[in-house]
């Protein structure tokens, strides 16, 4: 601990920040910043990262004791704690996300949305205060109350580091190709930057660096949201009809929505495609999918470790209660702001030229922002570009460093000090083993980030949720809320939980399927010379220059068509069938939650009546009091 | 406030207490169930409502829309009537909290 202490002067956080952003310019290739602005990406790169290793020194003179290190002693106000889950919660899946989903597909992308938000209605009625007064540091602590202390937490802790580990991969690939189309610096770096500053607010500042710097980061991103808001809105003169009424109109998203229906489009006029873009189904077909996909938000949220561990740096219930309701109203307020990104991304680029630089639309913000600064050629532009991207950048690293502390405290609290040292370590001891573990997630994650690169990770959140809302709540719901819950269902609904939707998930749409892909590969190899040779005769053909450049621009297509077709058959030649050795999907939702979801909450009522367990009855009546009147609530203070 | 010493099954029986977890789980519950039928009132109704959802009401705007943006009112309604009734339930939970050392005796 004081070793760690000395390692950290003044200086090493400027160094720190100075080295990371020199690391970036010396990665630097092409990305969405022009080379000319490229040192204005840098400086405001290099400001914000100063300023979070700034907050991290003066959070690690404060974190001394277990505590401290993971609930920031317990000193969090409601209004702060609400600030940080909103920052933990808003990462660069719905900055970027769904502003880009809007954009693209209109309707379908806000209504996406919309259950990242009812979410926390689970949290705020069921979850958050019973958490605040039976809780101590991690979920295992909720459930050891009055269940087999060693038992649970081991297996508590087990579904704590998968949840966080699907959700950690998929935010450092994610950030990691972000950070790559932003500022053109190489993947490895981007990953290699993210994981060690992340490991310092971790290691160094431990939960109380890790709070303010979401604080920070969410307020940057309401700021800059906010500001981008009133710059496109202003134009339609604060009108939404206005304003999506000019939507409607606007041809590149006409032209969007015909290239989405296809032929169904043929009969429609140029204002109806407009109208179609506000109106569902442009993106999701299977409405069971949805479905099954807002029962994993709905419950998974109330048992995302990372979000649940944020309980514990509240000192009373009613706190809680209020940093739920201030997360709600931030993250709702967000939520409806990225509909006018989304739209007015739509309408100021293009929805074929925001799916040009990204194919999911992420770009869409970071390049609306380039925009209503002046455009690519202007100096506000390209700073409001380097703004935005940067507070992007400054999520992934928060969003990483919220996952990696609760996987490491699940490690060091349950795992270390509950069942291997049986609850008998020091403070010190108990903070260099969080610290330690800090550091082996973190390496872990740099890893798993490198060696999954160009992998799809996007379905890896999906699940996370869905794991989250099949083992987790299930279990912490019964054992705070059902008198007969006992250790056995407990095990049984995590194993059962977490596995069912894992296996789901390994067999249905999300997987990679060769045979498919190699058949539509095949098809577009087959017709492309005679494509290819009967578009070089248009060029032949054209009538005037402008017309010729058209018909060559799809020379150009086909030919990549081609190439891509090629590289397909070539990546697939020796492959038939997904990883787990089939050839077709055989579940067809992308979402398991509405199969496991039942599946865990059964194993969790079906093992609990088959086995007795005298303990869980006993203490009954000592938790269910506890968790509704906060009586002899474990002040994480007082420790 | 250390809670070693109490009686837990006592105050558990305790007729104050049970009223406290009588209103509150009602209250909750009711909350929760209403909640989660309204919200996947949305998904359902883009699948399978489409002609309604479609109907212009603001313009350009249509019932879709409004029914979308109503999901954010409503979740902010729940959560800011939810504020103020569990002041009621704060002050009932202070009340058993206050004489807790006096239900059932020590153990």
């Amino acid at each position: 601990m004081n070793v760690l202490m000395k390692l950290w002067p003044a200086p090493v956080g400027l160094v720190l920040a100075l080295a990371s952003s020199s690391a970036l310019a010396q990665g630097a290739a092409a990305g969405a910043v022009t080379d000319k602005y490229r040192w204005l990406t840098f400086a405001v790169f290099g400001a914000i990262i100063a300023l979070t290793m700034y907050i991290t020194y003066r959070a690690a003179k404060r974190t001394k004791t277990a505590a401290d290190f993971y609930a920031a002693g317990g000193g969090m106000t409601g209004i702060q704690n609400g600030w940080a889950i909103a920052g933990d919660y808003l990462s660069a899946a719905s900055f970027l996300g769904i502003a880009g989903l809007i954009s693209l597909n209109g309707y379908d992308g806000f209504m996406y949305s919309v259950g990242w938000l009812v979410a926390y209605i689970t949290v705020l009625l069921i979850i958050a205060e019973p958490c605040r007064n039976i809780g101590k540091y991690t979920l295992g602590d909720i459930l050891a109350f009055r269940n087999n202390p060693k038992t649970v937490k081991t297996f508590m802790a087990i579904s704590t580091i998968t949840v966080s580990t699907f959700y950690l991969t998929a935010q450092m690939v994610g950030g990691g190709v972000l950070v790559k189309t932003l500022i053109g610096i190489d993947y490895e770096i981007s990953v290699v930057v993210v994981g060690i500053l992340m490991l310092a607010y971790v290691v160094f500042g431990g939960m109380v660096a890790t709070s303010y710097v979401q604080i920070v980061k969410a307020i940057l991103l309401v700021i800059a949201s906010l500001v981008m808001v009133v710059l496109v809105w202003s134009q339609y003169g604060f009108s939404l009809p206005a304003f999506l009424q000019a939507a409607v109109s606007d041809p590149s998203i006409q032209g969007r929505v015909a290239n989405l229906l296809g032929d169904a489009a043929r009969n429609m006029t140029p204002e109806q495609l407009g109208q179609r873009f506000l109106e569902p189904g442009l993106l999701f077909k299977d409405p069971i999918d949805q479905i099954s996909l807002g029962m994993a938000l709905v419950l998974g949220t109330a048992g995302l470790p990372h979000i649940l561990m944020r309980f514990f740096t509240v000192p009373t219930a009613q706190a809680a209660r209020k940093s739920v309701i201030w997360a709600m109203a931030i993250i709702g307020g967000f939520y409806i702001l990225t509909l006018f990104l989304g739209v007015g991304a739509a309408m100021k680029l293009g929805p074929s030229n925001i799916a040009a630089v990204d194919k999911g639309g992420n770009m869409a913000a970071p390049l609306l922002a380039q925009y209503l600064g002046g455009g690519a050629d202007s100096m506000l532009g390209n700073l409001m570009l380097a703004f935005v991207a940067a507070v992007a950048f400054a999520t992934i690293v928060a969003v990483v460093a919220g996952l990696v502390l609760a996987a490491a405290s699940a490690m060091s609290h349950d795992i270390w000090v509950g069942v291997i040292k049986g609850e008998h370590a020091t403070s010190e001891q108990e903070v260099r083993a969080a610290r330690i573990c800090s550091v082996i997630v973190g390496v872990i994650a740099i890893t798993i980030g490198i060696l999954a690169k160009g992998q799809n990770v996007a379905h890896l959140v999906a699940l996370a949720f869905a794991v989250a809302a099949s083992a987790n709540l299930p279990v912490v719901l019964l054992t705070l809320y059902w008198k007969r819950c006992n250790t056995a269902g407990v095990v049984a609904g995590l194993v059962v939980g977490t596995l069912s939707a894992i296996a789901l998930v390994l067999v249905s749409p999300n997987m990679t399927y060769p045979k498919p892909l190699k058949a539509a590969a095949q098809k577009v190899v087959d017709a492309a010379p005679t494509r290819i040779a009967k578009l070089e005769a248009d060029v032949a053909a054209a009538p005037d220059p402008a017309a010729k450049a058209t018909v060559e621009k799809a020379v150009a297509g086909a030919k990549k068509d081609l190439a891509g077709a090629q590289d397909t058959l070539k990546k697939f030649a020796n492959d038939n069938t997904s990883i787990v050795g089939l050839e077709a999907p055989l579940f067809t939702l992308k979402n398991p939650g509405i199969i496991s979801i039942p599946l865990g909450f059964l194993a969790v009522f079906l093992f609990s009546l088959f086995y007795r367990d005298e303990r869980a009855a006993s203490m009954w009546d000592e938790l269910y009091v506890r968790s509704n009147t906060g009586l002899g609530r474990a002040a994480a203070a007082a420790h | 406030m250390n809670g070693q010493s109490l009686n837990w099954a006592a105050i558990d029986a305790d007729p104050r207490f049970r009223e406290l977890h009588a209103k509150k789980s009602s209250f909750l519950w009711g909350l929760m169930i209403f909640s989660v039928i309204y919200y996947f009132l949305l998904p359902i109704g883009a699948a399978y409502f489409t002609d309604l959802f479609k109907i212009k009401l603001w313009g350009v705007i249509n019932f879709g829309l409004i029914f979308a943006m109503s999901e954010f009112i409503v979740a902010w309604v729940i959560a800011f009537f939810y504020a103020k009734k569990a002041g009621e339930f704060d002050a009932m939970a202070e009340a058993i909290n206050q004489q807790a050392q006096h239900i059932g005796g020590k153990r």
